[in-house]
C-alpha cells in the first residue's frame, strides 16, 4: 500500500535522533507558550524563524509546526487551572474545564484534553497523509489561472470565517497586498515602495512584519490593562477518570475531532474555529444542555479534540497547494520560503522525505506532548507564577534579538518597531492583523499568476471565467461573501429601521 | 448633531483610502504596461483603487451604522517598549548582547505600573547570561557579547 510506504518514509526521517530532539524542541517550547497568555504561536514562531537558518530543512519545519501543536495543549493547561486561555483557542475550554477544576476534577479535566487531543492528533496525521497524494495532483493541473482564482478564494474564506467586520478585513488583505510587493519586481528589475531604503529592495522579511505586528503589539496592548491572575491552587489529583465521565467524553472527542478535521482544512480554519465550533455542537446535542458552563466533560472533551485535530489539518492547504490559511501557515511558507523550498503541490515529489517526515512527526510530537503533558504540569504551574511585569521584558529581549539575527542589521529592528506601531493602531482600530498576513505572503504570487494568466490569454480578464476550475472557485468565493453579507444587510437594515421608528 | 456614528470604522477607513492614495501615487513612476504585458506599475495600481474603494465604504458606513468609540491611547507602554527596543537596535552592534540586552530589559520594565528597579536588574543581568549562553554559544548567532568585539 501507498500510504503505509509513504508514512514509513516518513517515521523514517522524523525518528532520527536529530529530529526527535527538535521535536521534542518544538512541543515544548509550544506548550511553554501556550501556557504563558501573553505570547503565541505567531510571534514564537517569528521569533525562532531566523534561527533555523542553519538546520536542516525538515528539522526546522518539524521544530514549528511543534510548536503550533504544542500551544494548543499548553493553552488548555491554563484554560483549566486558572481560567485564563493561554491561546485563543483554549477559550472555550475555560468554561467547562475551569469548572472541572473548582469541583476538584481538576486532574481528570486534564486526562481528557490530554487523551482528547492525541486521539485527534492521530486521526489527524492519517487524514493529512491520505488526502495529501490526490490533493497535490489535482493542483498540479493548475495553470495561473486556476491559482490565482485559488488564492482569492483562500483569502475571502481565511476572512469569512474569522470573526470582525468583513470589510475591514478584505481591506487589511489588500494591505497585505501592498505590503507583499516592497521590493524589486522580479521581472522589471524595478525597485518598487522602497522609499530609497536599500535594505527594502530585498522586500519586507515575514519575520519582521509577524512579530511588529502580533509580537510587539500584543505585548503593549497587555500593558495597557493590568494584568491580575487567580490560581487555582488546589492539589491536581485523580487523573483517572471514571466510568461515567469516560462513557460521556469518548463520543464528544469523537464528534470534536471529525468537525475539527474538516474545519481545519477549510482557509480561515484551524484550531480555534474548530474548538468554538465543536463546543457549540456539544451543547446543542446534549441530554442536559444546563451542564454546560458548571463542568461538563463534553465541554473539555469535544473542543479539546477539535482544536488540535483543526491545528494539524490546517497543514493541508499548505502542503498540497502552497496556500497558507492561517498567520501561522503563513510563516511556516516564510519558513519553507528561506530554506529554498517553493510551498506547493511539487514539494511532495521533489521533496518526499521533508514532506512525509513532517507529517509522521506531527504523530510524534502528539505523543510526546501526552506522555510529557501531565508530569510537567507541577512546572508549569510554577512558571505561571512569575508576574508578566519580569516575563513581557524577556519576550520583547527574544524577539529583538531574533529580528536582529535575521541579516545582522538594526534596520530589520527599525522595521519591527514601526510594524509594532501600526499593530497598535489596528488593534485600537479593531482591524485583524491575520488577513494582513496571510495577504503579506501571498502578494507576490497572486501578481506572479495574475501576470501569468493575462499573459496567456493575450490580456482577457474573462480568462478566470472561462476556465472551469478557475469559475468554481471564484463562484465559491462570491457565495461565502454572500453568506456573509445577507444577514448582515438585513441586521443593519433592521438596526436603521429602528432607529428611525 | 453626532454625524458620525463609528469613529473606529470612520478612522479605519480614512486610513485605508490614504495608504491607496499613497500606493497609487508611488506606483505612478512605474511603468504601467498592459494587461497582456504587467509593467511594474500595474498590480500595485489595481490594489491602491480597489484600497481606496474599501476603505471608502468602510468611511461612509461609519456615518450610518453605530459602532464603539474610539479607545484611549496610553502613551507609556507605546512609547517605553518601542524605544527600548530602538535603544537595543542602536546599541547592540555598539556595546555588544551583554550591555544591549540589560539595558533592554531595564527599559522596557518601566513601561510597566508595577516597575521595581532592583528586581528588573537583576532579571536583566540573568536575562544577559542567558541571551549569550542560548543565542551566542548554543545557536552560534553572530552577535558580539562585549563592547566592540564585533
Amino acid at each position: 500500500m501507498d500510504l503505509l510506504s509513504h508514512l514509513a518514509l516518513g517515521f523514517g526521517v522524523a525518528l532520527t535522533p536529530v529530529n526527535l530532539l527538535y521535536a521534542l524542541i518544538g512541543v515544548v517550547l509550544g506548550t511553554l507558550i501556550g501556557v504563558l497568555p501573553g505570547i503565541g504561536p505567531v510571534a514564537t514562531i517569528a521569533m525562532l524563524l531566523p534561527t533555523t537558518y542553519a538546520l536542516q530543512p525538515v528539522s526546522a519545519l518539524i521544530m514549528l509546526a511543534g510548536i503550533y501543536y504544542g500551544a494548543q495543549y499548553g493553552g488548555s493547561t491554563t484554560a483549566i487551572l486558572i481560567n485564563m486561555p493561554g491561546e485563543s483557542s483554549s477559550v472555550v475550554t475555560c468554561l467547562d474545564g475551569h469548572q472541572m477544576a473548582r469541583k476538584g476534577q481538576a486532574g481528570a479535566a486534564l486526562t481528557i484534553s490530554a487523551l482528547g487531543s492525541f486521539f485527534a492528533g492521530t486521526v489527524a496525521t492519517i487524514l493529512v497523509a491520505s488526502v495529501a497524494i490526490p490533493l497535490s495532483e489535482l493542483a498540479l493541473k493548475f495553470g495561473p489561472a486556476e491559482y490565482f482564482s485559488l488564492m482569492v478564494l483562500g483569502l475571502i474564506g481565511a476572512v469569512v470565517l474569522a470573526h470582525g467586520s468583513l470589510l475591514k478585513a478584505i481591506a487589511m488583505i489588500i494591505l497585505g497586498l501592498l505590503l507583499g510587493i516592497v521590493g524589486t519586481d522580479v521581472n522589471s528589475g524595478v525597485a518598487r515602495f522602497s522609499f530609497g531604503v536599500p535594505e527594502l529592495t530585498d522586500g519586507i522579511g515575514v519575520v519582521t512584519v509577524a512579530m511588529g505586528l502580533f509580537g510587539f503589539a500584543e505585548i503593549i496592548s497587555n500593558l495597557e490593562v493590568s494584568q491580575k491572575r487567580e490560581m487555582i491552587a488546589a492539589k491536581i489529583k485523580g487523573f483517572f477518570l471514571t466510568k461515567e465521565q469516560f462513557r460521556k467524553a469518548w463520543p464528544a472527542a469523537l464528534r470534536g475531532t471529525a468537525l475539527g478535521s474538516v474545519l481545519g482544512v477549510l482557509p480561515g480554519g484551524g484550531a480555534m474555529l474548530s474548538a468554538f465550533a465543536s463546543y457549540t455542537l456539544e451543547k446543542k446535542i446534549a441530554d442536559d444542555p444546563s451542564e454546560f458552563g458548571k463542568g461538563a466533560i463534553q465541554g473539555v472533551a469535544g473542543p479539546e479534540s477539535a482544536n488540535n485535530a483543526g491545528a494539524q489539518t490546517s497543514f493541508i492547504p499548505l502542503l498540497t497547494l502552497g496556500i497558507p490559511e492561517n498567520a501561522v501557515m503563513a510563516l511556516m511558507v516564510g519558513a519553507m520560503t528561506i530554506h529554498n523550498i517553493q510551498p506547493g503541490p511539487q514539494v511532495m515529489t521533489s521533496n518526499p522525505a521533508l514532506f512525509w517526515g513532517l507529517i509522521a512527526s506531527m504523530w510524534v510530537g502528539n505523543l510526546m506532548l501526552v506522555v510529557l503533558n501531565l508530569p510537567l504540569i507541577g512546572m508549569w504551574i510554577k512558571l505561571l507564577q512569575v508576574p508578566y511585569r519580569i516575563l513581557y521584558p524577556a519576550i520583547l529581549l527574544f524577539c529583538s534579538i531574533g529580528v536582529y539575527s535575521i541579516n545582522n542589521t538594526n534596520v530589520d529592528i527599525m522595521l519591527t518597531v514601526f510594524f509594532g506601531l501600526i499593530g497598535i493602531i489596528f488593534v485600537k482600530l479593531d482591524c485583524e492583523p491575520a488577513p494582513l498576513l496571510l495577504g503579506f505572503v501571498l502578494g507576490p504570487m497572486m501578481e506572479e499568476n495574475l501576470r501569468r494568466a493575462l499573459l496567456l490569454s493575450r490580456g482577457d480578464p474573462t480568462v478566470f471565467f472561462t476556465r472551469p476550475l478557475s469559475l468554481v472557485m471564484l463562484l465559491m468565493a462570491a457565495a461565502l461573501v454572500l453568506i456573509i453579507v445577507l444577514p448582515n444587510v438585513r441586521k443593519t437594515r433592521a438596526v436603521a429601521f429602528q432607529e428611525e421608528a | 448633531m453626532a454625524v458620525v456614528r463609528g469613529p473606529k470604522d470612520l478612522v479605519a477607513g480614512l486610513m485605508f483610502i490614504a495608504v491607496g492614495i499613497l500606493a497609487i501615487v508611488i506606483a505612478s513612476n512605474y511603468t504601467l504596461g498592459t494587461a497582456a504585458r504587467m509593467g511594474p506599475g500595474y498590480f500595485p495600481r489595481i490594489l491602491g483603487i480597489l484600497m481606496i474603494v474599501l476603505g471608502a465604504i468602510i468611511a461612509l458606513r461609519s456615518l450610518r451604522l453605530a459602532g464603539p468609540p474610539l479607545p484611549g491611547w496610553k502613551w507609556r507602554p507605546v512609547l517605553v517598549v518601542l524605544g527600548s527596543v530602538v535603544v537595543f537596535g542602536m546599541v547592540v552592534n555598539w556595546l555588544g548582547l551583554v550591555v544591549s540586552t540589560i539595558l533592554l530589559i531595564v527599559m522596557s520594565s518601566a513601561a510597566s505600573t508595577e516597575f521595581r528597579p532592583k528586581e528588573a536588574a537583576i532579571s536583566g543581568v540573568l536575562l544577559a547570561v542567558l541571551a549569550v549562553v542560548v543565542f551566542v554559544i548554543g545557536l552560534k548567532l553572530q552577535i558580539g557579547i562585549w563592547p566592540g568585539s564585533r
